[in-house]
């Protein structure tokens, strides 16, 4: 009987260590999140301005409503949009089969590849006022400006178009691969009972896709909060635009600070929206295995589902590239420089390091909740959910500020005790730049994670412990290969992210250092959209790579 | 999928340590010039070349937007790498003035080369080049008394006037100089009427609104000389080239305080690990060969007096520019902001 009693006193005592060690992780991961945004809450309590009080009764006289309603706008237009357009494409391309599926499949996750910023120069470039469509309808029906309407593309409206074109593969990404893993049996079941396809999809696949589709959505709306290049061109307010005005034009830290945590804050508000959805829409389905077949369309009908499909693929890919491959015909010498191909190293680099980082991150993390599920764990996850609707640039002066300050007190201290300088040991290095990245981007490979466990069930977790398994070995047994496609989504997501990341990279960066995104941005931003061409196309062309092999081998599984 | 977390952390740890090798090379080297820019650096790269070529010495370059570089410097403190702070307004170089960061330098170089109005008066920065912010009309507008930015409220103007946001620094400065010369007052009832003659919600760049002028959906545009002159540098059968070649060049105020201008500029830093190459570097930069690069690759005007302008900039005239000291542009700068967030100019 002691045997026993000390035996199951070790595991117990096994399983304690198990869970703290999940703990420790976990926490330890977020508090890369939590040191920018402590130092956020920091600069916007230190008054080191005159008048941060004086500058917020200005805002609030003049234009907070404008950058409050400016993104809110926006983000309602987004929502509704990349929801239309994402489960919509999802749910074509899982349900039916028709011409050219397969390329469909993977050609609707291309606009991920594009900078908005590039696409809004695009789009910019095309339908201006000078630009070549409104130029040929002057010429065409000869006439002058003001004697004919045209749709004004440098406007809230046209930034919702440019946004919701680019950043709806979240929306298709999430709500396909929960799709994919619904089973068929559901579906029997109610077509047996007589329901048409159209009714389990709003009844059925729908509501079990839920979590998944929240999950994309609030990434998109996110990065919509969070976007600063895009809006800026088209002179949309937002409360991003706000918060650099007031830290560049006004040039108070403090107020751009505060600035910044009240759109934490907003921030925090919706993520509590997307948990209470998650909450209600519980369910695990636990006959994996069966896959649903496709409904094989024909005739008009299929032509209708062919046109459907390829406008998001056309407004958000095909249209935007053909632009900038004409303009890139003008400077493709460029090609044959060197200093181009190290371009594209550093971009693969950083890309490369930064999304496998990301991904074992997020991983331990989901895993730590799912593992321990107490409010250490439940913070830790939370925390790191911020990250991703921080505008770049202040993460980049969250991250920068903390880690300069740790490089001088390791400095100081070795001056002190040795009389040796160590200079700045991480500040103005590559890892600087890949720890900010993992602050913004940790929060992509965490949603799209948590949303692939969250359709396994956990008797399954049970079962494996049961067995005699650790947490480490369920993970590697049971959920890793379960989680296969939603691992895959992550790292994709993440390295595009980084691909196309422009503020943190330019302020962050070490001496010499470019990217591609840097190149595309700095020619742009002087107006050389032309000469911007090459550089755009390339993040479009090495972010194409991922997307296809990643969406080949989600295929294979299925 | 077979390969286990393990083989990922294996795989993203050897990827780290090569990087990590790559970020050491580029630490900064003895003797080299550290550059933080807020010039872009395809602008700035020729000059940094001829100044390899030149002394031998090494310029590495950090490019980004002026606040941001100098927060980094700021946090960086003692350890900070940065020799030299270049901006391109000099709004910037007030602030990191204000901030403590630049050092005074005694050049003779430099105070021979400069002209005081484009030099700090405590000598922590120094302007490089010039750029001016003239009105440019179209033939419809031409017509038109229009002698100053003060006289663009005038009705008849209504809907005629292209400019962008009140987010550019160039236009913040314009009416930092409006308020050092007319006050805050008079200058707020000016930006209300003149933001009614506006004939769009503000968008775009400089050459957006020359662009916009050209096809006629203004007659006025407000834009730095350098664009129009980089316009009108394109290939004669370009659209920029015709859209540019539709405005003519008015400089405003002649008859008082002068056009408005604006310089790009740099300062040495306090912390500076190499200070006397960061002085030559910012000598070189004021010299007749870089001045000559800057109004050749750049069209913008030179800070030093002997240098000839480049002939597209010839073909417009000379002018006088305001004498308003560089400090007050950056002093009177968040006044301009508040007073262009009152008026509604976006």
């Amino acid at each position: 009987l002691s045997i026993f009693y000390s035996a199951t006193a070790s595991l117990n005592k096994a399983k304690k260590n198990h869970t703290l060690i999940w703990q420790i992780a976990s926490v330890a991961i977020a508090a890369l999140v939590i040191f920018p945004i402590a130092t956020l809450v920091i600069l916007s309590v230190t008054n080191s301005d005159t008048a941060s009080t004086e500058i917020w009764s200005h805002l609030s006289n003049t234009v907070l409503f404008d950058y409050i309603s400016g993104s809110l706008q926006l983000m309602t237009g987004v929502a509704i949009c990349t929801l239309l357009l994402g489960i919509g494409s999802a749910w074509l391309v899982t349900q039916y089969s028709f011409v050219g599926v397969r390329f469909f499949n993977w050609a609707l996750l291309l606009p991920l590849a594009m900078p908005t910023y590039i696409t809004a120069y695009s789009y910019t470039g095309l339908f201006d006022i000078a630009g070549p469509v409104q130029s040929s309808i002057r010429s065409v029906f000869n006439l002058g400006y003001g004697e004919y309407w045209f749709p004004e593309i440098r406007s809230m409206s046209g930034a919702i178009f440019v946004m919701s074109f680019v950043l709806y593969p979240y929306v298709y990404l999430l709500a396909r691969a929960s799709f994919i893993d619904q089973s068929q049996h559901l579906n029997d079941a109610a077509q047996l009972f007589g329901f048409s396809r159209l009714k389990v999809f709003f009844k059925i696949t729908l509501p079990i896709a839920r979590p998944a589709i929240v999950a994309g959505v609030s990434l998109a709306l996110m990065e919509t909060l969070a976007d600063f290049g895009a809006v800026s061109y088209f002179g949309v307010s937002t409360f991003t635009t706000g918060i650099f005005r007031t830290w560049y034009g006004l040039d108070s830290v403090q107020s751009a600070a505060q600035l910044s945590i009240t759109l934490l804050m907003f921030v925090i508000v919706l993520l509590a929206l997307e948990k209470h959805s998650r909450k209600q829409s519980s369910y695990h389905d636990k006959n994996r295995g069966q896959k649903s077949l496709p409904k094989k369309l024909s005739g008009a009908k299929q032509v209708l589902a062919i046109l459907l499909i390829s406008s998001p693929v056309l407004l958000g890919f095909i249209i935007p590239v053909t632009q900038l491959f004409i303009w890139a015909m003008e400077t493709y010498e460029q090609l044959f420089e060197t200093s181009f191909w190290v371009l594209v190293k550093n971009t693969l680099l950083l890309a490369t390091i930064t999304s496998f980082i990301a991904l074992i991150f997020a991983l331990t993390v989901a895993y730590a909740h799912r593992v321990v599920g107490n409010r250490i764990t439940i913070f830790s996850s939370n925390v790191i959910k911020l990250g991703y609707a921080i505008p770049g640039i202040v993460i980049a002066v969250g991250t920068l500020i903390p880690l300069a300050r740790l490089d001088n007190q390791i400095d100081a201290w070795f001056r002190n005790n040795f009389d040796i300088s160590t200079g700045l040991i991480i500040s103005g290095t590559i890892a600087a730049l890949i720890i900010a990245y993992l602050v913004r981007f940790l929060s992509v490979a965490l949603n799209t994670i948590d949303s692939g466990l969250s359709s396994i069930a956990t008797n399954m977790d049970q079962a494996g412990r049961s067995l005699g398994e650790s947490p480490l070995g369920v993970l590697q047994k049971i959920h890793i290969p379960m989680l296969r496609t939603s691992l895959l989504t992550a790292l994709l997501l993440v390295f595009v992210d980084v691909m196309k990341e422009l503020p943190a990279t330019l302020i962050l960066r070490p001496f010499n250092f470019n990217t591609l995104a840097i190149k595309a941005y700095e020619l742009a931003s002087d107006e050389r959209l032309a000469d911007a061409a090459l550089a755009s196309i390339s993040i479009v062309i090495v972010g194409l790579l991922p997307v296809i092999l990643l969406s080949k081998s989600i295929q294979a599984k299925k | 999928m077979k390969f286990t977390t393990i083989k990922l952390l294996a795989l993203s740890l050897t990827v780290a340590f090569t990087s990590h090798s790559i970020a050491h090379e580029n630490h900064a080297k003895a003797g080299e010039v550290n550059l933080y820019s807020a010039r872009k650096e395809a602008l700035i790269k020729p000059l940094l070349d001829s100044f390899t070529e030149q002394t031998g010495i090494q310029v590495n370059i950090i490019s980004s937007k002026a606040d941001a570089l100098l927060k980094r410097i700021q946090s960086e403190g003692i350890n900070s790498p940065a020799d030299v702070l270049l901006t391109t307004d000099a709004g910037r170089l007030y602030r990191a003035k204000q901030a403590g960061i630049f050092t005074e330098v005694n050049s003779q170089i430099l105070d021979q080369n400069i002209s005081t109005q484009y030099r700090d008066s405590d000598s922590h920065f120094f302007g490089l080049s010039v750029r001016v912010r003239p009105i440019l009309v179209t033939e419809k507008a031409k017509k038109y008394e229009i002698s100053s930015y003060e006289s663009l409220t005038n009705p008849t103007f209504n809907k005629q006037i292209c400019i962008r946001s009140s987010n550019n620094i160039y236009n913040q400065s314009l009416v930092a100089s409006m308020i050092e010369a007319n006050g805050e007052k008079a200058t707020e009832e000016w930006a209300k009427e003149f933001v009614k003659n506006f004939a769009r919600r503000p968008q775009g760049g400089d050459r957006d609104q020359i662009r916009a002028a050209a096809v006629g959906q203004c007659s006025i545009a407000i834009a730095n000389t350098y664009y129009l002159a980089q316009m009108l540098a394109e290939p004669e059968d370009s659209k920029d080239y015709i859209a540019a070649k539709k405005l003519n060049v008015i400089w405003p105020n002649q008859s008082d305080r002068g056009a408005h201008v604006n310089v790009s500029g740099a300062g040495v830093i306090k912390t500076a690990p190499n200070k006397e190459n960061a002085i030559k570097f910012i000598e070189f930069l004021s010299s007749d060969l870089a001045q000559e690069i800057y109004a050749n690759v750049n069209y913008e005007y030179p800070v030093k007096q002997d240098i000839k302008t480049h002939e597209i900039l010839n073909a417009w005239g000379d002018f006088t520019a305001d004498s308003v000291s560089l400090d007050k542009l950056g002093e009177n700068n968040a006044a301009a902001i508040k007073l262009m967030d009152r008026v509604g100019w976006k």
